[in-house]
């Protein structure tokens, strides 16, 4: 009976200390977990791709990986309390806000900015140039003449801007054009997505009619000509939402990466690389030309940008 | 006075429209007055009035109160927000240990609940996917991913589309015979060949998971609201306001709870393919008649018996016509789950439309479509197989498609065995196609597309403009410049006409709900443009069903054309419409009328046919020519039915038109949108698609109010 007692008591003695080797273990050997490294995926050409190239230098490393379509918004969230595990594009003019709130809640970390930098405003591509002298200054939005180049059948005479969502910059761009004194000749039209931009910038060019709508870069439509609209400069605290009058343009801002805190835990290795990981503005339009331009598929684009670029990114891994 | 005893309810409508029109010159639009563009709580602004009920800040316009109420329900999607914060952020934080970083972590209960509810739903459908495709998921559940990196064997092959195939047709050949055996190869092939297999493959997975969960959901709900009047009566309402709830309202909250991925869009798929389930099941279960039950119980059956041995097969059909009804469903959420992180078909479709290729997200289209089309016969066949009780069969007649997949499988590997040597240094064809080596007629569709706009842009541009500045601007504004007490007196009298005081309080509960939350507006702007599409939708649907109801064949062809659009992704049709008429509301109202008619064609169809032959034969008899019978006799007969359809018009309107925010709105829908990717969109989600639901319920209770009246002054009921 005593022995048999003892006998248990050994065993989960045992047991105890295996556990506490294991977890030492754990904690010394700084391998990564091989547990998928999940990389979200969003609705633009460039993020896509360039979530294929990360997938694929993660997969060069030994990590296995998994693509989660998600929101670009909601994802910072997600990567906080742990249902994703990195984000490789946050925007600072588009997403900064959802970022830096995630970042203060605790749970999401800041992982270093590309080398890129990126604007969001709008802009005309360039064939529109000569419907309205005086573009790229803000200025040349001033005069009636310009105005009327961009009128639609609901614009009720003004000319027409068309928006990005209204979930990107809530009522930025409109404030903007009425403290800016162009609200009566402008009105600002928001389109409902992505798709709904591209899809008013090919109807446009085929028309010839002059169009102004919210863009960004990097992105697609670098290679065709596209030219942002010189407004006042940005400085902080000159948005509405920050207490400003609303007169400047957009910052020029940062492309950062975000991880989720027990990502750098589970795998150390992944994430030391991750934290090396910039690209360019150039790399990043190729990326998404790739895929807008020769219509190549997201996961071939990646797969043909890891093969043609390994100089790039082999200096991450080491 | 001898006209007003003859139509009473005439004179009534008359009133009403007078004062309705009273009140809308009466009350002048407050000089303040303009639609507010952005969320009028985040911008503030000297000129807003606030209050603060239950802790909340609520800011709003205000004006004269006959002209638009206050928002004093403004509270409440704030109260929600931070309600379903509290819940997952702070309430109940506990230690749960984690396994991947070796130590404790803090997490709030709920939070970890529901987190532990994904892990479960995720396992299955990685299983289903697993099997159909192959991966490690599965095995590294009962094992971990250290163990199946060094134990690379022991991965899921997956199943050879050669062999899935196989199953397929073999399965659809038990079920119906020959011809669905066809239409399931040819599905099946069509897939593979244009190298949508994984995508397919994936939809499919967390399908096979959400239709059997909401199955059983369903039936169980159903039989328990048979079972207790308690039950019933406390699911009625939130069954009507989830059907006529915009199915994209729900993943706001959905994915506050559960986060994004397959497993999320499971739950929210569910959510929606529930509630016909129950309704079915319960008026499967309400038509039994009382001498089979009695029968039932003669024989001794206990309860368990009665519902399982006695009801439950009595009431097949209906129960049946639910499991079809769930399936069409969970297709029809395979693109919006895309939304929160669903792989497959819908999100590849998603991406295809964001490049503008519209030919690629057609071909997905289509494969949502037919493998939603397929299951469907197949429930159906599933539906209708009798049991054979009495064959007396050998053992190969009994077991045949047993060994016909049997031999299936075995060739099939043998084939992918030798694939792998054939196909050495590319990709194994007799496995799965990938995605860029099948064949593709995207260009084709897109030089289509791109030919249409040559020919037509130029006529669409002023028929467009035309429409834009002659009908819709002066409809939104008539529509906006209504005094909110004109409308809801409108609403309100017309609810008491048409059912007395019972309707008149329902109408004006839900009109009232709308009226008091921050959205009054923007509701303003859905209702004209849903208007605009269900009148347009039920003129041409009430047309072509008149005309093809007329013949057998007709008949046939375009009940089918209406399964193809109504499981076939709407987003599709969004992009070239888009570019043929720009970002505008016509374009939104294209898309609206584009889906919208398929339930009214239908019902005009299936009202038309079920007029009895005698009453046609009847009618033939008397002498009247084949317009008198169409306008005299099957008109008035079909007419109930065919006002269901309208109600489902109206549903389908407001569908879409929350979806043509995509395309640009300034309406519910486009605050839908933004509560998706707002951090705290929760509860603002909800009752934004609550609303929507009430504006579909005003309508739904007047009809079938009426529809109800009409049955039994005809003697249908």
């Amino acid at each position: 009976m005593g022995e048999k007692n003892m006998n248990i008591i050994k065993m989960i003695k045992g047991l105890v200390v295996a556990a506490i080797i294991s977890a030492f273990s754990f904690a010394t050997y700084a391998a990564d977990s091989k547990k998928p490294i999940r990389i979200p995926t969003h609705n633009w050409s460039s993020q896509v791709v360039m979530a294929y190239v990360i997938g694929g230098i993660f997969e060069s490393m030994g990590n296995n990986v998994e693509y989660v379509p998600a929101d670009s918004q909601a994802v910072y969230e997600s990567i906080r309390i742990g249902d994703i595990d990195i984000s490789h594009e946050v925007w600072e003019s588009a997403f900064g806000k959802s970022f830096t709130t995630a970042l203060d809640k605790g749970g999401l970390l800041d992982w270093g900015d590309h080398e890129a930098r990126t604007l969001e405003d709008m802009g005309y591509p360039n064939w529109v140039a000569e419907k309205c002298p005086g573009l790229p200054d803000w200025t040349a939005l001033k005069n009636p003449d310009c105005a009327k180049n961009f009128v639609t059948p609901d614009s009720g005479g003004k000319g027409r801007m068309l928006e990005g969502p209204q979930t990107w910059h809530g009522d930025l761009i409109p404030q903007r054009i009425d403290a800016l004194g162009l609200g009566d000749l402008w009105v600002v039209k928001f389109a409902g997505s992505a798709d709904a931009l591209w899809a008013e910038l090919a109807a446009a060019k085929k028309e010839d009619r002059g169009t102004i709508i919210f863009n960004w870069t990097p992105n697609f439509t670098d290679g065709a000509g596209f030219t942002f609209i010189d407004f006042p400069p940005y400085t902080a605290g000159c948005r509405p939402e920050d207490g400003g009058d609303g007169k400047c343009g957009s910052p020029d801002g940062y492309l950062k990466k975000a991880v989720n805190a027990d990502f750098v835990k589970t795998h150390p290795k992944a994430a030391a690389a991750f934290k090396k990981m910039s690209f360019s503005t150039g790399q990043i339009g190729a990326m998404a030309a790739l895929v807008d331009v020769d219509k190549m598929t997201h996961e071939d684009a990646g797969k043909k940008w890891l093969k043609d670029n390994k100089k790039v990114w082999k200096k991450f891994t080491k | 006075m001898e006209l007003l005893k003859k139509y009473p309810k005439l004179f009534q409508w008359l009133f009403l429209l007078i004062v309705f029109f009273a009140l809308c010159f009466a009350i002048d639009v407050p000089e303040t007055y303009k639609f507010i563009r952005g969320q009028a709580e985040f911008i503030k602004d000297p000129n807003q009035s606030t209050y603060t009920l239950f802790g909340k800040e609520v800011r709003y316009y205000a004006f004269d109160v006959l002209w638009r109420l206050p928002p004093l329900l403004g509270w409440l999607p704030i109260w929600v927000n931070d309600s379903l914060f509290f819940l997952l952020n702070e309430w109940m934080p506990m230690e749960f240990w984690n396994e991947d970083t070796q130590e404790y972590k803090t997490r709030p209960l709920v939070l970890q609940i529901t987190r532990t509810i994904t892990a479960s739903m995720t396992f299955l459908i990685e299983l289903i996917r697993e099997i159909l495709l192959g991966g490690a998921k599965t095995v590294v559940a009962f094992t971990s991913w250290d163990w199946i990196d060094k134990n690379p064997w022991a991965e899921l092959p997956g199943l050879p589309w050669t062999i899935v195939a196989a199953g397929a047709v073999i399965l659809c050949y038990k079920l119906s015979g020959k011809g669905l055996a066809i239409f399931a190869g040819l599905v099946m092939v069509y897939i593979s060949v244009f190298g949508q297999w994984k995508p397919s493959m994936q939809t499919l997975s967390f399908i096979l998971v959400a239709a059997p969960l909401s199955f059983i959901f369903g039936l169980t709900l159903g039989v328990m609201a048979y079972k207790s009047k308690r039950v019933e009566k406390a699911l009625y309402p939130l069954l009507l306001v989830m059907q006529t709830m915009p199915q994209y309202a729900v993943l706001v909250p959905a994915m506050v709870l559960f986060g994004i991925g397959d497993h999320a869009a499971v739950i929210i798929t569910m959510v929606v393919a529930i509630p016909p389930m129950i309704l079915l099941t319960l008026l499967g279960l309400r038509a039994v008649s009382p001498e089979v039950i009695e029968a039932g119980k003669m024989s001794g059956c206990n309860n368990w018996q009665l519902m399982t041995k006695v009801l439950i097969p009595t009431a097949r059909r209906d129960i049946l016509i639910g499991v079809n009804q769930v399936i069409m469903v969970c297709f029809s959420m395979a693109v919006i789950a895309a939304f929160i992180g669903a792989k497959g078909l819908g999100w590849n479709l998603l991406l295809a439309l964001n490049q503008l290729n519209i030919g690629l997200a057609l071909e997905a289209g289509l494969c949502i479509s037919m493998i939603a089309i397929l299951l469907d016969k197949m429930s159906l066949a599933w539906a209708n197989k009798q049991e054979d009780y009495f064959g007396n069969l050998t053992f190969f007649q009994r077991y045949k498609n047993t060994l016909f997949f049997a031999g299936a499988v075995l060739i099939g590997a043998i084939f992918a065995y030798a694939g792998s040597f054939l196909f050495k240094d590319s990709f194994n064809y007799f496995s799965e196609i990938p995605h860029n080596k099948g064949i593709s007629f995207a260009d084709f569709w897109n030089k289509g597309v791109d030919w249409i706009w040559d020919t037509f842009f130029q006529t669409l541009k002023i028929f467009n403009t035309w429409l834009i500045t002659e009908v819709l601007q002066p409809m939104r504004a008539l529509y906006l410049r209504m005094p909110a007490v004109a409308t809801i007196t409108l609403v309100v009298g017309a609810g008491y006409i048409i059912g007395g005081i019972r309707s008149a309080l329902v109408t004006a509960g839900l009109v009232l709900f709308i009226a008091l939350s921050p959205w009054w507006d923007r509701a303003l702007v859905t209702t004209y443009m849903a208007t605009f599409g269900v009148i347009a939708s039920c003129t041409i649907g009430l047309t072509v069903g008149t005309l093809c109801a007329q013949n057998k064949f007709t008949t046939k062809f375009i009940l089918a054309v209406c399964d193809i659009f109504q499981t076939f992704p709407s987003f599709v049709y969004l992009i070239p419409v888009m570019m043929l008429f720009g970002i505008t509301d016509t374009s939104v109202l294209i898309a609206v009328i584009v889906y919208a008619t398929i339930p009214a064609t239908r019902y005009t169809v299936e009202g038309l046919r079920s007029v009895p032959p005698a009453l046609h034969d009847a009618g033939s008899m008397s002498g009247v020519t084949k317009l008198q019978r169409l306008i005299n006799i099957e008109f008035p007969i079909a007419f109930p039915h065919m006002m269901l359809g309208v109600n489902q018009t109206i549903v389908f309107a407001l569908f879409m038109v929350i979806i043509g925010a995509f395309i640009g709105t300034e309406d519910l829908g486009q605050y839908i949108l933004k509560a998706l990717s707002d951090k705290a969109g929760g509860g603002k989600g909800l009752i934004l698609g609550i609303c929507v639901a009430f504006i579909a319920l005003i309508f739904d209770n007047l009809i079938r109010t009426w529809v109800d009246k009409r049955k039994k002054h005809l003697g249908l009921a």
